[in-house]
């Protein structure tokens, strides 16, 4: 709740105060600071979850890992600010965050008129419908009057007006801040049925009082590319977030893990050595140090690792979120 | 030294005491003026580089989103209409929120000046539990409460011969519901309300002048004839009103609809029309089944199709009975649990504190009072209600304004129980437009301005009361 306050009244005040911070990039204010401001779901499993040492954990917390492994040869240094859908614009708009790292889908108004950059689809989703499977509800189209809850300030919301529009549908949708107050809702029957990004539905099904008792449909109701992404405004700080999330992808496209990086010290392959910055000095045109690869692989870990660490164990299939040369999705401009 | 000499000595400006206090306030204004200034031009700056214009043309986009309460809302509709009903949802909140917390606070202040020791101390301890918990904490634990512990759709009870269905969907009751006929009913309630309004003048004026002078009874007489006009005319046009021209029946959907442009589909601009009697004619038998307030119908299972129809109206305005069909209920008035959570929230937490302005207001008239009134021979509750009450008021009025409008602003806590109410819906159109600026100024003008109005009412309530000194 307060979050949200203070965010509309950080945008405010900061808008108003930033006069100082204006005359620094945002990867000075990063180093200057000592530490990189994350804004992170409030709580996803997979995605974002804090567990019980009171460490931040998920796939986008790893992204944020990366990144401060990439600046300061350290992947401790982040301070994470979890933003709930609704807020998280604002926060970034006012200078709140510097990267946000949320499982926020890229479309084009938010990329315009929210004055967003987003740097790469990270992962490829797609906007499910979870039901109680003693409801026997087969399809989407069975869901006429149906009450729906889901989350607002998300594309979810739009979407799932769409979708029951194109039918001729009729739909009550209930809708809360927070995917636990969402997901909490459904579970005590207050809906009929739950919509979110597929991942997210998985991932909060496990979270129900009976997890076997609900079911995701077939139907996927919208495309839904998944991405961290930056204010309009700073194009070197868009180019590092870019190029760290495609290093990421490029790492395991050249079999590059934390695990086997030792062995590509001495590497005699020159993509791969402009990759680990032994010559080419890619990093420095970001304004990084050229080893910063390196220290992501060392400290976090390539595309693959980051996914059975935190995505497999939901039972996410890789499905699209596979590289291109295995038929999928994930495709990186070359490091040169 | 000459006195005179004091006085002619001219005082230098800066030891000048009305010269210093306009030069203090006028450096003082234009340090403010600079600062607003500064904080403008660095705001419009920061959103200039960031392509964020500021502009209200977004307004009349498609919202794309729906809405669960109130007005009904299509996401074909314009973020200006969300506001609209958002605002308007807020206002519902709030005006019974503010009549319910009153009348609870009146009866808990009242008790605890009680001289029943058990009535007194409940009453304390309402008001001690429910003044020092934060409100949002009330209405997250309303709302889980009435979630969690009351039954599902299907298992809910139904009450009062089924005119209340209460389950974890909310209260369904049965409820008037104005049919497709209601408009030709419109011209006798205006005829209904004007008579009744002439009879009680004509009443009063003939009381006043007339010798011997008569009881006016003008209210009974003005309610007779407003009675007598509205029943005529509600029978009248039962009778004699006729459908809508354009009325056509959706088989696919069974809905009864106007067809405005008479293309024989429904478009989803059509409105249904409530209370429509279908009866349907077969070789098989007869079927009559009553359009719902959004125009549906129930078939009952294993009505040969295609039927043949005959549409007959309903009377203007008949009782909807609510009953679960689908997914929810239909018919009747549903109050959802989010609407009650927050209501129960605003409530039980703002009428712990009306009822210790109450109880200050009651303590405050002097103990005289109650002695001389008691003295000559009034009743405890005609000294309380004829001679206590009515001056405790001119104490309680001008904090209970404060208290009406915390509760009109803490409304906007609604968004923790899923309620849309202006500032949830408004964030919504934040969140989707970017527009921040805007939508910041829009929410507190629809909040001062609300509050404005209700403390404009109130304050000439006040002056009404208060003690007339000349």
């Amino acid at each position: 709740m307060l979050r949200r306050y203070t965010s509309l009244g950080v945008m405010g005040g900061l808008f108003l105060c930033a006069t100082v911070a204006l005359a620094q990039t945002t990867l000075e204010t990063v180093k200057n600071r000592g530490k990189l401001v994350c804004g992170v779901n409030t709580g996803l499993a997979g995605f974002a979850t804090v567990g019980p040492d009171g460490k931040w954990r998920g796939f986008d917390v790893d992204y944020c890992r990366a990144l401060a492994a990439a600046i300061f040869n350290d992947a401790d240094k982040v301070e994470y600010r979890p933003v709930t859908a609704q807020a998280r614009f604002t926060a970034l708009q006012s200078k709140e965050i510097d990267v946000l790292s949320r499982n926020t889908t890229w479309t084009l108004s938010r990329d315009t008129s929210l004055g967003l950059n987003f740097s790469v689809t990270l992962f490829y989703d797609g906007q499910g419908i979870m039901v109680p499977s003693k409801s026997q509800i087969k399809s989407a189209k069975n869901l006429d009057g149906a009450t729906i809850c889901v989350q607002t300030g998300t594309t979810t919301e739009l979407n799932l007006a769409d979708y029951f529009r194109r039918l001729k549908l009729k739909f009550t949708p209930v809708v809360f801040e927070t995917i636990d107050q969402t997901f909490a809702a459904y579970d005590s029957g207050r809906c009929d049925a739950v919509t979110s990004d597929i991942s997210q539905l998985l991932a909060q099904k496990t979270t129900l009082k009976q997890p076997n008792d609900h079911v995701v449909l077939g139907e996927v109701m919208s495309k839904e590319p998944l991405g961290p992404a930056v204010r309009h405004g700073d194009d070197q700080w868009l180019d590092i977030t870019k190029w760290v999330a495609f290093g990421l992808i490029q790492a395991e496209e050249f079999g590059i893990s934390s695990q086997n990086l030792a062995t590509f010290a001495d590497s005699k392959d020159p993509n791969v050595r402009r990759f680990l910055g032994a010559e080419g000095g890619l990093g420095t045109m970001l304004g990084l140090s050229d080893d910063f690869m390196t220290r992501v692989l060392r400290l976090v870990g390539n595309y693959a690792e980051l996914f059975e660490r935190h995505l497999q164990p939901l039972n996410l299939a890789r499905g699209v979120n596979t590289l291109w040369t295995q038929g999928g999705l994930l495709y990186t401009p070359p490091f040169r | 030294m000459p006195p005179s000499s004091l006085t002619s000595a001219r005082i230098p400006f800066y030891r000048n005491v009305r010269v210093l206090t306009w030069l203090v306030q006028l450096l003082f204004a234009l340090g403010l003026a600079v600062f607003v200034w500064l904080l403008l031009s660095t705001m419009l700056e920061n959103l200039r580089k960031q392509g964020i214009p500021i502009s209200f043309a977004f307004l009349t986009q498609a919202a794309g989103f729906g809405i669960a309460e109130g007005l009904a809302f299509h996401p074909s509709q314009s973020y200006l209409t969300a506001f609209g009903v958002g605002i308007l949802n807020t206002l519902r909140a709030a005006g019974i929120g503010i009549v319910l917390a009153t009348l609870l606070g009146i009866a808990i202040g009242v008790a605890r000046l009680s001289r029943n020791w058990l009535l007194e101390r409940l009453a304390t301890l309402y008001v001690e539990t429910f003044r020092n918990v934060p409100l949002l904490l009330w209405l997250v634990f309303t709302y889980a409460a009435i979630r969690e512990t009351l039954p599902r759709l299907r298992e809910g009870p139904s009450l009062l011969w089924g005119t209340v269905l209460l389950s974890n969907r909310g209260v369904a009751l049965a409820w008037p519901e104005l049919s497709a006929t209601f408009p030709a009913l419109r011209p006798w309630l205006l005829l209904a309300l004007g008579l009744g309004l002439s009879t009680w003048l004509w009443r009063r004026y003939r009381a006043q002048h007339y010798h011997p002078p008569a009881r006016a009874r003008a209210l009974g007489w003005a309610c007779a004839v407003s009675l007598l006009v509205s029943c005529s005319g509600f029978l009248w046009t039962w009778w004699t009103a006729p459908l809508p021209l354009e009325t056509r029946v959706d088989l696919e959907d069974n809905t009864v609809f106007v067809d405005r442009n008479r293309n024989g589909t429904r478009e989803e601009d059509e409105p249904g029309l409530p209370g429509v009697q279908v009866t349907l004619t077969t070789p098989q038998g007869r079927w009559v089944a009553q359009t719902a307030e959004d125009g549906t119908f129930t078939l009952p299972e294993g009505v040969p199709s295609p039927p043949t129809f005959t549409l007959t109206p309903m009377p203007p305005v008949f009782w909807s009975v609510p009953r679960i069909q689908g997914f929810n209920y239909r018919g009747g008035l549903v109050l959802s649990p989010e609407f009650a959570a927050l209501l129960c929230g605003l409530v039980i937490y703002t009428a712990s504190f009306i009822a210790e302005i109450v109880r200050a207001g009651v303590l405050a008239v002097p103990t005289g009072q109650r002695e001389a009134a008691r003295a000559l021979g009034l009743s405890e509750r005609q000294t309380f209600t004829l001679v206590i009450f009515p001056q405790a008021l001119r104490v309680i009025i001008p904090p209970l304004i404060n208290q009406y409008l915390n509760l009109t602003k803490n409304s906007s806590l609604a968004i923790a129980v899923g309620y849309p109410d202006l500032f949830s819906i408004a964030l919504t159109i934040n969140n989707q437009t970017g527009q921040a600026i805007p939508f910041v100024v829009m929410i507190m003008l629809a909040y001062l301005s609300m509050s404005l109005l209700t403390s404009w009412l109130l304050n000439m309530v006040n002056r009404r009361l208060a003690l007339q000194t000349r």
